[in-house]
């Protein structure tokens, strides 16, 4: 018989190595916390001086002149919620409708019943295609979000804006009264920066709208079946319903995405530091003034710029963290419905 | 026969269970108002989807198309080209991308990864693990430039320049979430037997990290790593103002500096975008082909490996 035996009490080494790394890893988690407290206290800290010189003014004035000194946001601070609005409008309407089409299985249906036809929609090979169809669909939607934002900027500038001009131009001529059409579109512009921002934020709608229109029980919409509802009267009646709260966590989440966007954004959105309604006006946004600002900041000028980067944060913050509860919320509510 | 008739029948002389039921209405055909509007709203969410994904076909489109042709050898060897010169490449700034997006990995890999074993060990009471998750969201959704004006006032302003360094804190911060919430879904995931039996066999806690957790959830955790590297080399703002640009090589009479002014991808795409000249205005759409295509691989691979994943 051999001696060694299978298991053995860890040695006085193994205890101590455990201990050190028990202790590491408790570390490392106060240091993330640490991280994101000195985040938002090295920003607060840096804009300290400029928030005691111009106070609330900055958030309330319309002037951002660094040659003669006077520094306030409000046009930034419009433009930034203003086309956040306006992209999420647009993004919910697509988003929605995409998570809707998804979570339908439209794609799928329409395979498996072309297979049906040609009697193929049990095969081995074949019959995965339905499957594999959506995958790829849901796939691309979420491509979508992988391209970095700098490409979408890229291609704001050389596709959006040429294509949309002439539609602008018309637009601005025949209903010029119409406030949102009030200004006509010399390059960028609102329009542009709202559909390339909306463009960014659909693939975050789709994607947590999907899980909420999936978690809904299966039984709620076979109930309406058997009520003899249509699918649209299923979905209309009973399944967004059920998935509002979630559907309604992720809008306010890409809400926060949309605020925060900078890239596209600061390509696209003009920089002009006016207060327009006009869709074909160019504007500013907070991110953008920081990014096209920063670069060539002197050294007064960056507490300003803090102050404004710590306007931007409390703003994100507060729509990031409303959407991340309801969320959490929503996670879980229809768990009396599936037992 | 019709279904009224059947009905009828079935039911006796004086009780007919169906005699309010008007049958009609259940008939499915697209001359009752509520089938076509079913049809009607399918045939809307169809169309809505396919111009979803116009934007994303325009994209590759004009990438391949206007980048394709425009990248050679010489967009990896050259370096960018002044205002009227022909040619040039764009070859340090593909250096200066991988230099910072792996200094930020050595700053968020071993944080994500040793917070997110501390998280998914954590009892589900621990307010310390509540609160640390609470951060990791913060940052999850936090706005890049922020990233960018925090490394600005932390290491640029402290340092006295524009650096690598700099950028690659920025980065960093983008990074991070994104690994420590994968890291600790992975850990979660392995199944609670695998665990139990290295406790069983007298495991110290470290051990069963190590040599169990870890390797089991390593494909999760590389998936997370991945996303995070694709992430960390497709952002721009925190790199405008904190590693700034340069039409130089990083690396100089044979060392390497980080302490200076360092090109990236992103950046030139965003130089060059905005520029007059038709030759940096290509060679951005060159740069936006290589920095897609870089993205979409680390997306892939990360796919691909999740899928391993021992469930």
């Amino acid at each position: 018989m051999s001696s060694v035996p299978i298991s053995q009490p860890p040695t006085r080494a193994q205890r101590i190595t455990n201990i050190v790394f028990q202790k590491t890893c408790y570390g490392f988690a106060w240091l993330s916390i640490v991280l994101v407290a000195f985040i938002v206290l090295r920003i607060a800290s840096a804009a300290l001086p400029a928030m005691r010189e111009y106070g609330l003014g900055f958030l309330t004035g319309t002037t951002w002149d660094p040659n003669e000194g006077t520094y306030s946001i409000l046009p930034e601070m419009w433009g930034t919620i203003y086309s956040s609005l306006l992209a999420l409008i647009i993004g919910t309407a697509f988003g929605v409708a995409v998570a809707i089409f998804l979570s339908e299985g439209y794609v799928g249906d329409f395979i498996f019943n072309t297979l049906k036809i040609f009697n193929l929609h049990f095969h081995k090979v074949w019959g995965k295609l339905p499957e594999r169809a959506e995958q790829l669909l849901r796939n691309l939607i979420e491509l979508l979000a992988a391209i970095p934002s700098v490409v979408y900027g890229l291609w704001g500038l050389f596709v959006v804006i040429p294509a949309i001009r002439p539609a602008a131009g018309w637009l601005h001529a025949e209903l010029g009264w119409f406030p949102l059409f009030g200004t006509d579109l010399a390059g960028p512009g609102m329009l542009p920066a709202v559909l390339v921002l909306s463009i960014m934020i659909l693939p975050t709608i789709t994607a947590i709208s999907r899980n909420s229109l999936t978690a809904v029980p299966s039984r709620l919409r076979m109930a309406a079946y058997g009520l003899g509802a249509t699918r649209w009267e299923t979905v209309l009646a009973v399944i967004l319903p059920t998935a509002l709260r979630g559907i309604f966590g992720g809008v306010v989440l890409a809400f926060g995405r949309a605020l925060g966007e900078t890239m596209a954004l600061a390509m696209l959105v003009g920089n002009a530091n006016k207060i327009s309604v006009s869709l074909f006006s160019p504007a500013n946004t907070l991110a953008a003034l920081l990014a096209n600002s920063f670069p060539e900041a002197r050294p007064k000028d960056v507490g300003v710029l803090m102050y404004a980067a710590l306007v931007l944060l409390a703003i994100t913050l507060v729509v990031n963290i409303a959407g991340a509860a309801i969320l959490q919320r929503a996670s879980g509510e229809h768990d009396g419905a599936r037992t | 026969m019709s279904v009224e008739n059947m009905a009828g029948n079935l039911s006796g002389q004086d009780f007919n269970p169906f005699q309010d039921v008007d049958f009609s209405q259940l008939e499915r055909s697209l001359r009752r108002p509520r089938t076509l509007f079913s049809v009607l709203m399918s045939g809307l969410v169809t169309v809505m989807t396919l111009l979803a994904l116009i934007p994303l076909f325009s994209v590759v489109w004009m990438l391949f198309w206007r980048g394709g042709r425009e990248l050679s050898a010489a967009s990896f060897t050259q370096l960018p080209p002044g205002p009227l010169e022909m040619g040039g490449g764009f070859g340090n700034a593909i250096i200066g991308t991988m230099i910072m997006v792996a200094f930020g990995s050595l700053i968020s890999i071993p944080l994500g990864i040793l917070t997110a074993v501390f998280l998914a060990q954590a009892p589900a009471s621990s307010r310390l693990a509540q609160t640390v998750r609470f951060a990791a969201k913060v940052l999850t959704g936090f706005p890049s430039i922020l990233a960018g004006v925090f490394a600005y006032g932390a290491v640029v302003l402290l340092t006295g320049g524009y650096s690598a360094i700099a950028g690659g804190v920025a980065v960093s911060i983008l990074m991070l979430p994104t690994i420590l919430l994968t890291t600790e879904d992975a850990i979660r995931m392995v199944p609670a037997k695998i665990k139990e039996a290295a406790i069983g066999m007298g495991a110290t806690p470290t051990q069963t990290v190590w040599m169990v957790l870890l390797p089991t959830a390593l494909p999760g955790i590389l998936t997370g790593i991945m996303l995070a590297l694709a992430r960390g080399a497709g952002e721009t703002a925190p790199l405008l103002f904190t590693a700034l640009f340069s039409n130089y090589w990083a690396m100089q009479g044979g060392h390497l500096d980080l302490m200076q002014p360092t090109a990236s991808l992103a950046v030139l795409i965003y130089n060059f975008a905005g520029a007059p000249f038709p030759n940096q205005v290509a060679l951005a759409w060159a740069a936006a082909l290589v920095l897609v295509l870089l993205v979409l691989i680390l997306n892939l691979i990360g796919q691909s490996v999740s899928r391993r994943q021992v469930q």
